[in-house]
């Protein structure tokens, strides 16, 4: 302790000196927490979609063909397009993945009307195991079940904001809206609030309706135009997604799906795979890499502190040369001195640290305060670099402290 | 003279060499067989012109160079063979160091100055800091304990200086030109200090080339050429009155 207080004396007869080295390993201590925090924040929150999509879930989803110039010539306000996955594929999928849990659905735009509230919306024709597979719950109400498919029955589920929107003030379980113009369906249930997107196009969970399949099929069809592009389109299932009974099953299931969809879909390129847990993988590894590419930016910065203590630490020597040979004579041995210099290097670099801690913990707050990027500090990370702030702190100070114990006392007497 | 010899020795050179290698074939002798003894409560001045061997042979005394050729010997130990770490703990125990240019440690109090020496023994606690304070009494700087070198006279920081080497209780204090800084008022001070410290029993050898510092010790020894060139029994010549 006695050693650590006099070593803060020495570095305090240069303030101005101690305290800028100190602030070279301080930035690069801040700057090593903030960028993994910031990177950390980042892919949480792409893992959290991947994973919300379901690591065990393969979904296969009909996209719209790139139009080529003779298509688009021939095509006009009028004709069809047609596209995507069919009824009879969906039961190839199962009937080729008997382990697995088989959804269909079917996806439109249409306005939601409940006296003068109204919302144009995606509504989600489907099948009662949706819930399961994509891991919601219902609030309120019950969900769609398989009465309601044998029925065609007009009753649909709101999503939790949806709901809000058409019955700001009542309970919206048992009243009626209208979906389009003329086709009444009764709200049977409410689902919890979810945060997440139902399609790629960006639709969260909590704005769409969901009816039975078998209703949307009855009620609109399967040629539903397009509002976007005002075209009609032909499309029999939007989606078909296949629940595997564990995450090992997932790779197989997605090439035996790909196999059987290659000799319909192959050219037209109608139709996607996807597997979260291939995307989470990815974007793990990537994670990793990003990590593994800041950690030697940091360590960089880290670095430069380093040498900044080194060559402060060796002009200490050479001005403390008369000191090191007063001690010395005064039965001070090698070990004596290398001790009082690395203390002195090593209490700047965990000064620097420990502010640096702070300061790069701060640093993260203020980033999601000010930009609404989300950021993690992660408590290893914090450990990581101030641990290495400390061996960059005894490393550098080894050599100058080396020098100025192998110093000749005789000489370093001398020394004016 | 029979109660001379009954002291015991406590440093001792034998036939002590020390010879420098400058360049491939130039080797200079700067000490060319001395043989000398202290006794314990002498008070000894080594003189010589300068180039006559004086910074060696202190250098060998203080235990921060060793001989080419010879034994040193202190306390009946030959401590010329020693490695770095053995000699260190030499100069921490038995040797007390003034030095001409005080060499106090800036940073640091009077107090901690003080207690450098015992802190390389890992003897620093409530009775160094008792024993600092007894020493500071001594040297009367019992009120300065908090101060820094820097604000206090030179006298006064030669003083803590000699504080300082007796912290240890070493064999002996070797000073090193010790007044050679001082005016001659304080220069006076300081050798009174001596004086005291030598009727308390302290063993002192004093490097000087100053023949007003050397006359206030028992003997002076004439180094020349790295040799003893001759050992003056100062009280002898005084009761002679000068005359040899």
């Amino acid at each position: 302790m006695r050693i650590v207080r006099l070593g803060l004396k020495s570095l305090l007869l240069h303030k101005l000196r101690s305290s800028l080295t100190t602030a070279g390993i301080l930035f690069g201590v801040a700057s090593v927490i903030a960028m993994l925090a910031v990177g950390e924040g980042a892919s949480k929150e792409t893992l959290q979609q991947y994973r919300d999509m379901g690591v065990t879930n393969v979904l296969i989803r009909s996209k719209k063909p790139e139009e080529t110039q003779q298509s688009a010539n021939a095509s006009s306000m009028w004709s069809v397009l047609g596209y995507g996955l069919l009824y009879q594929e969906a039961d190839r999928v199962q009937n080729l993945l008997p382990q697995g849990l088989v959804v269909r659905s079917r996806e439109f735009q249409r306005g939601v009307v409940h006296g003068e509230h109204w919302a144009s919306t995606m509504i989600i024709g489907t099948e009662p195991p949706f819930l399961e597979v994509t891991n919601m719950q219902v609030r309120e109400g019950r969900w769609l079940t398989e009465l309601d498919m044998q029925r065609q029955s007009n009753c649909v589920v709101l999503g939790e904001s949806l709901a809000r929107q058409l019955f700001p003030l009542e309970d919206p379980v048992g009243q009626t809206v209208l979906i389009g113009v003329e086709d009444r369906f009764e709200v049977v249930g409410v689902l919890e609030y979810q945060g997440r997107a139902a399609s790629p196009n960006g639709t969260t969970l909590d704005e769409c309706a969901f009816i039975p399949l078998t209703s949307s099929r009855r009620r609109f069809g399967d040629t539903i135009r397009n509002p976007s592009t005002n075209r009609w389109e032909n499309i029999e299932l939007h989606e078909i997604k296949v629940k595997m009974p564990g995450p090992e099953w997932v790779e197989s299931a997605a090439g035996v799906v790909d196999l059987m969809l290659k000799p319909a879909h192959g050219n037209k390129k109608d139709t996607e795979i996807t597997v979260p847990l291939e995307l989470l993988r990815k974007e793990e590894r990537a994670e990793r890499m990003f990590s593994l590419v800041l950690a030697v930016i940091a360590s960089i910065s880290l670095l430069v502190g380093g040498i900044g203590i080194m060559n402060v630490m060796l002009a200490t020597v050479t001005e403390r040369t008369r000191e090191i040979g007063i001690r010395r004579a005064l039965g001070a041995k090698k070990k004596h001195i290398v001790q009082q210099f690395l203390v002195e290097a090593g209490v700047m670099a965990t000064l620097g640290g420990l502010v640096g801690v702070g300061f790069g913990m701060l640093v993260p707050l203020g980033i999601e305060e000010y930009f609404e990027q989300p950021t993690d500090v992660q408590p290893q990370h914090v450990l990581m670099a101030f641990g290495i702030s400390a061996l960059v702190g005894v490393v550098f100070g080894l050599y100058p402290a080396w020098r100025a114990a192998n110093m000749d006392p005789v000489e370093a007497l001398r020394h004016e | 003279m029979t109660a001379t010899t009954e002291r015991p020795i406590i440093a001792e050179f034998v036939d002590v060499h020390r010879h420098y290698v400058m360049g491939k074939a130039n080797v200079v002798r700067a000490l060319n067989g001395v043989s000398m003894k202290v006794r314990k409560g002498d008070y000894l001045a080594i003189m010589g012109r300068s180039g006559s061997g004086k910074s060696t042979m202190l250098n060998i005394l203080g235990g921060l160079d060793r001989p080419t050729i010879g034994e040193y010997r202190v306390g009946g130990r030959d401590v010329s063979k020693l490695d770095d770490d053995a000699l260190s703990d030499v100069r921490g125990r038995e040797i007390g160091f003034i030095f001409q240019s005080f060499n106090l440690i800036p940073q640091l109090t009077v107090l901690e100055n003080l207690e450098v020496p015992l802190f390389y023994q890992g003897r620093v606690g409530p009775e160094s800091r008792k024993k600092a304070e007894h020493l500071a009494d001594r040297v009367g700087l019992g009120k300065r304990l908090d101060h820094k070198p820097m604000e206090l006279s030179g006298g006064q920081q030669q003083r803590v200086a000699i504080a300082r080497a007796l912290m240890n209780d070493p064999l002996f204090l070797l000073a090193d030109e010790a007044t050679g800084n001082l005016d001659s008022n304080t220069e006076r001070e300081i050798l009174d200090l001596f004086d005291d410290l030598r009727k308390d029993g302290v063993t002192i050898v004093i490097v000087t080339h100053n023949p007003r510092v050397a006359e206030r010790a028992d003997s002076t020894l004439w180094l020349k050429d790295g040799q003893v060139e001759t050992l003056v029994d100062n009280r002898a010549v005084a009761a002679t009155g000068g005359q040899p």
